[in-house]
């Protein structure tokens, strides 16, 4: 199994995202709305690092 | 006299909304061993099923990427501290290194992912089963 570079970071914070939700919230709707803003914030994070490190680079 | 027996009324919700020690160290232990086990004993079904197939399947994809599982006993500190990684979830580590399925070493890109998958899957399984805990002991309302 090959995988690219943002299939790998989708999948890593589809899964961190829901187990956070799940673990760190009480109310089923928050649980909801913390995991899909752990998923935006793992997501955009790792773009903008990677632009960062581009940036660098050049 | 009046404030001991306040006191006493007021210790008395937070005791009915946990379990006793011992259920609570099982499902603490259900936990680590199978992932979302504990929200299972606990009636959390939703809860458990999601933790479950979240859980499982990071740790699958980590080993189709031919990811490395660790062993306890290399003497190198990274590898001793991914071995704990892997180490938190529990039977599936025991599967896999009982299988001899994954890499010995990471040698591509995608293997390293594996790797980070397997380890992140097993830190990630010990919150699961801490959360499961709390539920039981009450500490966590729901």
């Amino acid at each position: 199994m090959t995988i690219t570079h943002f299939d790998a970071v989708l999948l890593f914070s589809l899964f961190a995202s829901i187990v956070f939700g799940i673990t760190q919230r009480s109310e089923p709707r928050m649980m909801i709305r913390f995991g899909v803003f752990c998923f935006g914030l793992f997501v955009l994070g790792t773009v903008a690092a990677s632009w960062l490190m581009w940036l660098v680079k050049h | 006299m009046m404030t001991t027996e306040m006191a006493n009324t007021v210790q008395v919700p937070a005791r009915a909304a946990g379990r006793s020690s011992s259920m609570a160290l099982l499902v603490l232990i259900a936990g680590w061993l199978v992932p979302g086990a504990g929200h299972f004993l606990l009636g959390k079904w939703v809860r458990g099923v999601l933790l479950f197939a979240s859980l499982v399947l990071m740790f699958s994809v980590g080993l189709a990427l031919h990811g490395k599982i660790y062993s306890p006993n290399t003497g190198d500190l990274l590898d001793i501290l991914n071995f704990a990684g892997d180490l938190g979830s529990g039977l599936l580590y025991v599967v896999a290194k009982m299988f001899d399925l994954g890499a010995a070493a990471v040698v591509t890109v995608s293997a390293d992912y594996g790797t980070k998958f397997m380890v992140v899957a097993g830190l990630l399984n010990v919150i699961a089963a801490v959360d499961a805990h709390s539920l039981a002991t009450g500490r966590k309302a729901s």
